[in-house]
């Protein structure tokens, strides 16, 4: 995956309408018309989201010419969330050791006030 | 003691990334934690044979913070930056730049305390000097030939709403 490919990536999940889309795709694939009953927006506002979340890879069009289905492509957005599991886990890591450094800091100042 | 609290991470603009966690102490103790050579030492990337061998910190607006960590078996890593704000026990922010760049250009770290019954919350967020510079931190950390089942994938999805 290039820088470029994960910027639109990332530019495509910073909106909420379109990380709607991608949940709901996440349980199978829909219509643009499925796609669009649940938002207070029209076809073309829900198309646009769609060509934006298609050129980032993170969805696709099926076969079927009429209906046209859009499905979710899982490994671009796997490829993405790995990055921010790693860093997670980094920052997990240390807040851990922060969690028990701050116990034993309360733990002290209980002893100093008795 | 407490169950683990959870860490969020996301990415709020395509220059941030951001990151929350409750912490079980006041304030004033994540400050000191936070910003105490000695207590940093404790906890700040020390992990798999990590050692923060160089903390210092000069807290004070320009004033300068180093971090050099070592490892067991030979490698440093070290990285640095200035403090732009600093607001006793509530908001510091500073640059950040790693010796060897790993993304180009650096970035300004914001920290955000705020304390609720006797709990605090901490906001980090990190804006990175451009958009191509977040995409590199970001693909700096890519594992590759990552698969992932859909359960997996809608439980991203429900984190990233």
């Amino acid at each position: 995956m290039n820088t470029q490919s994960l910027n639109a990536t990332f530019a495509a999940l910073a909106d909420p309408t379109r990380r709607a889309i991608l949940r709901r795709l996440a349980s199978g694939e829909a219509s643009v018309t499925d796609l669009a009953q649940p938002f207070a927006m029209s076809q073309p506002a829900i198309s646009k989201h769609l060509k934006v979340l298609e050129r980032a890879g993170l969805i696709s069009c099926g076969r079927d010419a009429q209906r046209r289905p859009r499905r979710l492509e899982a490994k671009r957005l796997a490829e993405a969330n790995a990055w921010l599991e790693n860093y997670r886990r980094y920052w997990e890591g240390n807040y851990q050791r922060l969690d028990a450094l701050l116990e034993e800091l309360k733990s002290k100042q209980r002893g100093r006030k008795r | 003691m407490n169950k683990t609290e959870t860490l969020q991470v996301t990415t709020p603009s395509d220059r941030e990334i951001a990151m929350t966690r409750v912490f079980d102490a006041p304030r004033r103790l994540v400050w000191d934690a936070y910003t105490k050579p000695e207590l940093l030492k404790r906890w700040l990337g020390v992990f798999g044979g990590w050692e923060l061998a160089v903390c210092e910190v000069d807290l004070r607006v320009g004033g300068k913070y180093r971090y050099e960590w070592r490892n067991s078996d030979g490698r440093r890593m070290g990285m640095g930056g200035v403090f732009r704000e600093i607001v006793k026990p509530e908001r510091i922010v500073c640059t950040e730049v790693f010796d060897e760049a790993w993304y180009p250009g650096g970035a300004v770290d914001t920290v955000v305390l705020v304390e609720k019954d006797g709990k605090t919350t901490m906001t980090t967020t990190m804006r990175c000097a451009s958009k191509e510079a977040r995409d590199a931190v970001l693909k700096s950390g890519m594992t590759k030939g990552v698969t992932q089942s859909y359960d997996k994938l809608a439980e991203v999805l429900a984190e990233l709403a």
